[in-house]
């Protein structure tokens, strides 16, 4: 360590890049994201174009992963499916990003009383079932992608801000930070131009995580039926389809494939994040 | 000791006030009108009486009032009537659903605990071995596979593929009531409950035996010849368990999630189904029930754990 010249990220940067596990789950993702993303340019179906002439048919040359119920092209809803699902989870991951980092950071620069009062809240909502809250709340705000988003970047936040507020507790007490407030500084420079450069890392692992964490409660909403709701296509409503029996029993391709989509995407995000909390942890060059 | 419990009986004890109060907004919150809740939809009611009962119940005081009024109803077991269901209490519904939540996530647990660390006692004892390796791809799985998608690959490979288990419910419908056939319909749904769980435990339990197996009290016994069994078994992993305890705990409110998507698919007549069907059908009385009973289960089963773990663990005294 004492030799080295090059910054903390940098160093970060360089122990990510020597992690095969991390590198292969981020090349999954870039994989899977272009896939996603520029599917209608090289595949002929749409999501939602009904061939009348294959219904529950399996995989074929023309339907590489075979069709629904009504006719439409697994592979293309699969596809699309991922967009909204990539959607909601990056969304709500940016939303409770903001409202976490504020929350925590606003926390712990503020006096004890309002700091009791957020943090009990937080803890208030880090006791209930995640997913109990999940379901009062999307009964309340009903389907769609919108109230989806909301209902995820809700749930969200309270972690994040836990950690957060935790850093800045700490920073608080540096010399530089109190000689900033010696100087007259207001809240914004506090949080702007030293608490977020502080908590960069935090909110790097923090949002590589999270948008795992809400493609799982995503799909779960919409399995139940309560998120992305038919026609419009996601992992987890397609998955909805296997709780019909004779899906599940004799048209196994869709919900295979969903599924399947679904575990390879989170496996891939996990392995970015845990790489990333690894090369950030400065004392993982110690052992 | 006792200032500790003290002080943790007095946070849980406000933390069911403020779920209360957040059971209570969010209900305020839902659509419809709150009287639906408290008339017995069989009765036939005109407007004059239905204002007539909305001031008796006091719903044009203002919220606080309100809330006190809803509070003193809800201690007394008074939720309220299900909209859906003509005229069934709140209350027994969601007790009656209690005794199958428990039966099938203690099922669970005790799997996911007995697997998950045993499992953490191998990887850690043979680090880096294929044993060890091959645990952590399999816990890698069992944590980024959601709740449902394992239940329905399970359902799938055990019933359909392998006709192993029966495809749904807790009993066969007719059949006289017997322990066997209980267990048969437990067994595949608790073992996929546990999956998740399991593997978060093992994860834990490994990282935490390292750590203790490089103290130098483990050197000591070592040293002075105890067998390598003993130092594993009474040294290190009764050191490495407590870190495991709490996260046990902690994890309650993740498995009672994890309940709920394995009592969907199963069919599985507990709080967790009662919850779906009620949200499907937009049954506010019923969800908020269920959620404030849930919710107070979730912080007493915590404040237990955290007991427990006060009991076992004398540091925490100091604390």
């Amino acid at each position: 360590m004492a030799g080295s010249r090059k910054g903390p990220t940098a160093r970060a940067l360089g122990r990510f890049a020597n992690n095969r596990v991390a590198l292969l789950g981020l090349v999954a993702f870039v994989l899977i994201l272009a896939a996603i993303l520029t599917y209608p340019l090289w595949w002929a179906y749409s999501p939602n174009q009904i061939d009348l002439r294959a219904l529950n048919k399996g995989p074929s040359a023309s339907h590489w992963f075979g069709t629904d119920g009504v006719g439409r092209d697994v592979l293309a809803r699969l596809m699309q499916g991922g967009r909204i699902s990539l959607l909601v989870a990056i969304t709500s991951v940016a939303v409770s990003l903001v409202i976490g980092f504020l929350v925590g950071a606003v926390s712990s620069f503020s006096g004890r009383v309002l700091d009791g009062a957020i943090m009990r809240l937080v803890d208030l909502a880090m006791t209930l079932p995640p997913v109990i809250l999940l379901l009062v709340l999307a009964s309340i705000v009903g389907t769609g992608i919108v109230p989806t988003i909301a209902v995820i970047s809700l749930l969200s936040w309270p972690v994040l801000s836990r950690m957060v507020r935790a850093r800045l507790l700490e920073l608080r007490e540096r010399d530089f930070v109190v000689a900033a407030r010696g100087m007259g500084a207001g809240m914004g420079h506090l949080l702007f131009r030293h608490g977020l450069p502080n908590c960069i890392d935090i909110l790097v692992v923090y949002a590589t995580l999270q948008i795992a964490n809400a493609i799982l409660l995503e799909a779960g909403l919409s399995f139940l039926g309560l998120g992305i709701a038919p026609p419009e296509a996601s992992w987890g409503n397609m998955l909805n389809a296997a709780r019909s029996t004779s899906v599940l029993e004799q048209y196994v391709w869709q919900w295979m494939f969903p599924g399947a989509a679904l575990v390879i995407t989170l496996l891939a995000i996990n392995f970015v994040g845990d790489g990333l909390r690894d090369a950030f942890d400065p004392r993982s060059d110690l052992q | 000791m006792l200032p500790y419990i003290l002080r943790r009986l007095a946070t849980g004890l406000l933390m069911l006030v403020a779920l209360s109060i957040l059971v209570f907004v969010l209900l305020r919150l839902a659509p419809g009108d709150p009287i639906d809740a408290y008339v017995n939809p069989n009765v036939a009611m005109s407007q004059a009486e239905m204002a007539a009962l909305r001031a008796r119940l006091g719903f044009d005081q203002p919220l606080p009032v309100q809330y006190l009024a809803w509070l003193r109803a809800a201690a007394t077991g008074d939720l309220g009537f299900s909209i859906q269901r003509n005229g069934v209490r709140v209350l027994p519904l969601v007790l009656e659903r209690i005794g199958p939540t428990v039966l099938l996530m203690a099922a669970g647990l005790a799997i996911a605990i007995v697997l998950g660390i045993a499992a953490g006692i191998l990887s850690a004892v043979r680090r880096n071995s294929p044993t060890d390796i091959g645990f952590s791809v399999v816990a890698f799985f069992g944590i980024s596979s959601p709740a449902f998608l394992t239940a329905i690959l399970g359902l799938y490979l055990f019933s359909v593929v392998l006709r192993w288990a029966p495809s749904g419910g807790m009993l066969t419908p007719g059949a006289p009531f017997s322990i066997s056939d209980l267990l048969a319909h437990l067994v595949l749904p608790a073992c996929l409950l546990s999956i998740g769980h399991a593997a978060l435990i093992m994860r834990y339990m490994r990282a935490s035996l390292l750590e203790v197996l490089n103290q130098d009290y483990v050197r000591t016994a070592r040293a002075k010849g105890v067998k390598e069994f003993w130092v594993i078994m009474k040294h290190a992993v009764r050191n490495a368990l407590l870190p495991v305890v709490t996260l046990i705990g902690s994890t309650i409110g993740i498995a009672v999630g994890g309940a709920i998507f394995i009592e969907s698919v199963f069919n599985w007549p507990g709080m967790g189904l009662l919850l779906i069907n009620a949200v499907d059908t937009r049954d506010y009385p019923v969800i908020m029930g269920a959620t404030l009973i849930i919710g107070a289960c979730v912080i007493v089963v915590n404040l237990l754990t955290d007991m427990a773990y006060a009991a076992v663990d004398p540091r925490i005294q100091v604390a």
